[in-house]
């Protein structure tokens, strides 16, 4: 990763907690299309919240471990604001809008997902979304097959299991995980 | 037939197991989810299934919101409100705890290890997705030419996804998949 060329360090006062909830809000509501872009101008840009470098350093970290990675990067962004509540009140506002929006969409798709109009436009929007993960699994794939090492084989042996073979997840991280592991400590060594 | 709480329960303790399986987010997860709510309890359709990923990946917000649709489903408005707190709740406490004591061991050789096999993983894992959500929405030659379209284009151009899944919806409409 190139070293940031970034503001200096942030200049702001540190957020309470109604404007870290309202901020994590205002994201979610321009959020079409992945918050992950918003979340760096909110905090980086226009808040002045994080430094640059400090944003990457969370980002790393969020981006591999378990679970929904951007309310992980919400919830970590929340309590260095400001602590467990901070991380609450981010937590809240980055999830209240997308839930109320799921439940009005639960409605409507209960009561008219089978209607002709309905069918057309799932039939349409679905091989899309799947184009989509296509799309990202390539991307962060091509870096990783230009390199000689274990990736490659780790990489193809997890989407194999799980993708064509269709065996438990927890199965397969338990035997996976361990080997990934120690393949990359001792090529390192 | 078994009662509400009974369901809320395995609503909670299914998501929550699955959100630590969850090696590169939601995305990574969906053939897990799959597997549990078509095929392990039979709470959602084939059809279903696909329709409600589709929607999940359509709407603003994170996808991981599927499991608030699939909720809603199964056991209405608390069903909703169990799953999202169960998917979304216990990871972030761990990260919480993991940011906090992760920048001590910077550099420790065992750190860069286990970061580094770690990635491989969940890059694998969102192949799975990608194999098994494919495969789910190719019901014909249309819908497989949708789905390489529009994977070219998320992958070759910088166009934000939203106007891909609106062409697609318009193709949809016009009846062509």
């Amino acid at each position: 990763m190139p070293e940031p060329v970034s503001p200096p360090a942030p200049a702001a006062p540190i957020p309470s907690h109604a404007e870290l909830f309202f901020a994590f809000f205002k994201i979610t509501l321009s959020g079409f299309g992945g918050t992950l872009p918003w979340t760096r101008r909110m905090f980086v840009e226009e808040k002045r919240w994080m430094t640059d470098n400090e944003f990457n350093n969370v980002y790393a970290l969020c981006q591999f471990l378990p679970g929904p990675n951007i309310v992980n990067l919400t919830t970590v962004f929340g309590s260095r604001m400001r602590g467990p509540t901070g991380a609450m009140a981010a937590w809240a506002g980055f999830l209240l809008l997308p839930f109320c929006m799921m439940i009005a969409v639960g409605l409507l798709y209960e009561r008219y997902g089978d209607v002709d109009v309905a069918r057309r436009l799932l039939s349409g929007i679905a091989p899309a979304a799947a184009g989509l993960i296509v799309a990202t699994v390539a991307k962060m794939a091509t870096p990783m097959f230009a390199r000689f090492g274990p990736a490659p084989f780790v990489i193809v042996g997890t989407a194999f299991a799980i993708g064509v073979m269709r065996w438990p997840l927890l199965w397969v991280l338990a035997a996976l995980v361990p080997v990934s592991i120690a393949l990359t400590w001792w090529r390192r060594r | 037939m078994k009662s509400d709480s009974d369901i809320l329960t395995t609503i909670a303790v299914q998501f929550a197991i699955m959100s630590f399986l969850a090696l590169g987010g939601a995305n990574a997860v969906a053939p897990e989810i799959h597997r549990l709510t078509v095929e392990v309890h039979g709470w959602l359709t084939d059809r279903q299934f696909a329709d409600m990923f589709a929607i999940a990946q359509a709407a603003p917000g994170p996808n991981v919101m599927i499991v608030t649709l699939i909720g809603f489903h199964v056991a209405g408005m608390w069903g909703a409100v169990v799953a999202t707190l169960a998917m979304c709740g216990p990871t972030a406490v761990l990260a919480l705890y993991l940011a906090r004591t992760w920048d001590r061991f910077k550099d420790a050789q065992w750190r860069v290890a286990v970061q580094g096999g770690l990635v491989p993983i969940s890059v694998g894992l969102i192949g799975a997705s990608a194999i098994v959500l494919a495969r789910a929405a190719s019901h014909n030659w249309s819908a497989v030419a949708i789905t390489a379209i529009t994977a070219a284009f998320a992958y070759w151009t910088r166009w934000n996804p939203l106007w891909l899944i609106c062409a697609a919806a318009v193709a949809g409409l016009a009846g062509l998949v």
